[in-house]
């Protein structure tokens, strides 16, 4: 069991009820329309999206006119193979040095903490490492990140608490190229994707940092909680529509959220989810396994 | 969930081929529940809270006699909202007051949830209340956390007690002491977010509990929570007795139903919404509100109050009386955008109206034309605006000039007038035209 099936322990135990669940449902309901309501409320009950749900169901009914389906064993194997092909939509993207990581994101869901994770993951693959502190607003959040880029020992640039985020972009950048630094992280502030003007300010960043280094790959991550429920795809979609995502970062996965929405992240809006979080420890992170995590939410 | 548009235009098409009187039967008030149960789900409602929930409205709806001023849908949406709004309980639950200060309120939820930012907000309302509030720093885990809430409380006027790192119940303890000295007659503890699962942090907020007369538990839930909402609440509410709840972050477009299930299972009230990221931003919450919010059918009530805030009665009553004897004019119709510009513009607007959301996309309204219509009626004279008849096509040519228009766009200014005026004439003779929903 590799990091990523340790970080997923503890959704882990799920697994049997769900696999007993359509067992016990099979024996009671045979195919019919209980059985499928039911099959979809398991779905959405680990917040897989409404729609997405309602298309695997389909997809499932689909296999069931073939007369193929012999017991609750089969549904879930295949239920695993649908997921599988739609996660598989969406391919993980190579990281290539030197590169500048921006994360954005809802507030709360984790980005500052998320970026000690990542800088100590890269120092860890024996990269140089720079964060930039360029959210400016919330308060002593420049102060937090601090702290963390002392814990996995990274340089951070940092200007006063209200001062233009994309100046500190600038700065980061500049001598992120001057130094040769392998990776820049940006932490952003946290905003909701429905208020224009911030949204306006996440492109002026990105602006800055194609215009000064497009030298370095440049990925933009989204950071999304996991316990987050229908609202996670029109984050997705609205980060996506201003600076065109590259992958997802998946935090919180310690509780008993299980962050069915990827799915739809994967299928509809074929953005991969990169890393997975959980804790608050800087160790806890690690590259995202579609396999594992299909089966860890069957 | 713009896949099908809003409830309202789905159980339309539902109840489309329905004769208008009669009885609901059984066959169509099941189809409409399953349109009802997608709305439910896909506003984060639990599962199993809205499976009871459609169950007891199904028993409700059906036989029921259709409303002669309502047709089918509306009918059933009728039934739908006000069970949302009796499940959602009483209206704007108030703070509980100890009878002897100081009142501690304890904060408690997931992380990144927004007890801080909350924390700041609380204090601002109780101030407005004419009370003394004292913040109390207790997250001594989050790197920086302890100062966010100083910052916080700097802008809120508040003092900060804060001991570090120490023990968050041995700093609750000497923050009270610290009031009573002080004369501070509201506490408000901030903790560390925690997993409700994590057994050594939920019993951290027991030992507080247990060391200091707490008179508020508030749960703080972010509104996009999902399917989750309801194991943290069931969880926190065993284990620490919470009085009450708060919705964070409702200035997204998540519909929030998270807060239902939370209000299902624990029985507990919501007493605050919080809408924005200034301080100022805490809000009471209203059932009726939420209800309609979770079902995707717009905030009404929001938008009249905004009205309200934005127009006099004064000037309300007159520009009744314009409408009622049709002596609106040119200058009202200006009035009328620069009120609408008060209010926060038309797009903004458009957002609160039921339906809208979906069918008029941001770009669709032109801000602009708008800006151009305002200008070509401010280039026109006083008697020109009284009495837009007068304005002949060389009229037309100066206000085009003025304006920086051309006078197509004149003309089609005074077309929209006159079908305004019209509009309003038949609201006049109120022969039922404009059937409000309900």
């Amino acid at each position: 069991m590799g990091l990523f099936g340790k970080l997923f322990a503890a959704l882990k135990k799920t697994k049997d009820n769900v696999a007993t669940k359509l067992r016990m449902l099979f024996s009671k309901n045979k195919l019919g329309d209980e059985f499928y309501d039911e099959l979809e409320e398991i779905l959405i009950g680990a917040d897989v999206s409404v729609t997405m749900a309602e298309e695997v169901v389909e997809q499932v009914k689909a296999e069931a006119i073939d007369g193929r389906i012999k017991d609750g064993d089969f549904v879930t194997d295949l239920l695993k193979d649908i997921m599988q092909d739609i996660l598989d939509e969406a391919p993980m993207p190579e990281i290539n040095y030197p590169c500048v990581i921006m994360l954005v994101g809802v507030n709360g869901v984790g980005k500052t903490t998320t970026i000690g994770k990542l800088a100590h993951y890269f120092t860890a693959k024996k990269k140089s490492v720079t964060v930039a502190a360029a959210d400016t607003f919330r308060a002593a959040a420049s102060d937090q990140l601090s702290v963390w880029a002392d814990r996995a020992k990274v340089r951070i640039v940092k200007h006063e608490e209200g001062s233009d985020p994309s100046a500190v972009v600038y700065d980061a950048v500049s001598s992120a190229k001057a130094k040769k630094t392998d990776v820049v992280i940006i932490d952003t502030a946290g905003r909701l994707h429905v208020k224009d003007n911030l949204m306006n300010e996440l492109k002026k960043m990105n602006r800055v940092v194609e215009r000064e280094y497009p030298e370095a790959s440049f990925y933009k991550f989204l950071v999304l909680d996991a316990t987050t429920g229908q609202n996670a795809v029109s984050q997705a979609r609205a980060f996506d529509g201003a600076v065109d995502l590259d992958g997802i970062v998946l935090t919180k996965l310690d509780g008993t959220a299980k962050g069915g929405f990827v799915i739809s992240l994967c299928g509809d809006l074929h953005i991969p989810v990169i890393f997975v979080g959980t804790g608050e420890k800087m160790e806890d992170i690690a590259l995202f396994n579609s396999e594992e995590f299909v089966e860890a939410i069957l | 969930m713009a896949l099908f548009g809003s409830l309202a235009e789905r159980l339309n098409h539902i109840f489309s081929k329905l004769t208008k009187r009669g009885k609901l039967t059984e066959l169509e008030i099941k189809t409409a529940m399953r349109e009802v149960r997608i709305a439910l789900l896909e506003a984060d409602v639990n599962i199993k809270v809205a499976k009871d929930f459609i169950a007891k409205v199904s028993e409700k709806a059906l036989g029921q006699e259709i409303l002669q001023s309502l047709n089918p849908s509306q009918q059933v949406i009728k039934i739908v909202n006000e069970e949302l709004i009796a499940l959602m309980g009483s209206a704007n639950a108030k703070l509980e007051v100890s009878p002897k200060p100081p009142t501690v309120i304890l904060m408690c939820g997931l992380q990144g949830a927004g007890k801080t930012t909350l924390c700041g907000k609380l204090a601002v309302q109780l101030k407005k209340q004419g009370k003394k509030p004292l913040l109390v720093a207790g997250d001594i885990y989050r790197p920086a956390a302890i100062h966010q809430l100083q910052v916080v409380g700097g802008q809120a006027g508040t003092e900060v007690f804060e001991r570090g790192t120490q023990s968050p119940v041995k700093t609750a303890k000497e923050a009270i002491e610290h009031a009573k000295r002080m004369g501070y007659d509201t506490v408000v503890l901030d903790t560390a977010g925690r997993l409700q699962i994590d057994e050594t942090l939920m019993q951290e907020l027991e030992n507080i509990k247990k060391n200091v007369e707490v008179s508020e538990t508030l749960l703080v839930v972010d509104a996009m929570t999902g399917q989750e909402a309801v194991n943290v609440a069931k969880t926190f509410n065993e284990r620490l007795e919470v009085t009450g709840v708060i919705l964070t972050k409702l200035d997204g477009d998540t519909r929030g139903g998270a807060c239902l299930s939370i209000k299902a299972v624990t029985g507990k009230p919501i007493k605050f919404i919080g809408v924005g990221e200034k301080l100022t931003d805490l809000e009471p919450f209203y059932p009726d509100r939420m209800a309609s919010r979770i079902l995707g059918m717009g905030d009404v009530l929001s938008l009249i109050e905004k009205a309200q805030q934005a127009i006099t009665e004064a000037d309300a009553k007159k520009k009744e009386k314009k409408m009622r004897e049709n002596t609106f004019t040119l200058s009202d119709y200006l009035e009328q955008f620069e009120m609408m510009k008060k209010m926060g513009g038309v797009s903004a607007l458009m957002g609160m109206l039921p339906g809208a959301k979906l069918k008029v996309r941001e770009e669709d309204i032109d801000e602009k034309k708008i800006e151009r219509t305002r200008a070509i009626i401010l280039s026109m004279t006083v008697a020109e605006r009284e009495n837009p008849s007068i304005i002949n096509s060389s009229r037309k040519r100066r206000i085009a000039q003025g304006s920086g228009t051309q006078i197509q766009e004149i003309n089609q200014l005074l077309r929209q007038f006159d079908q305004a005026k019209l509009l309003m004439k038949h609201m006049k003779n109120g022969k039922g035209k404009f059937k409000m929903p309900f």
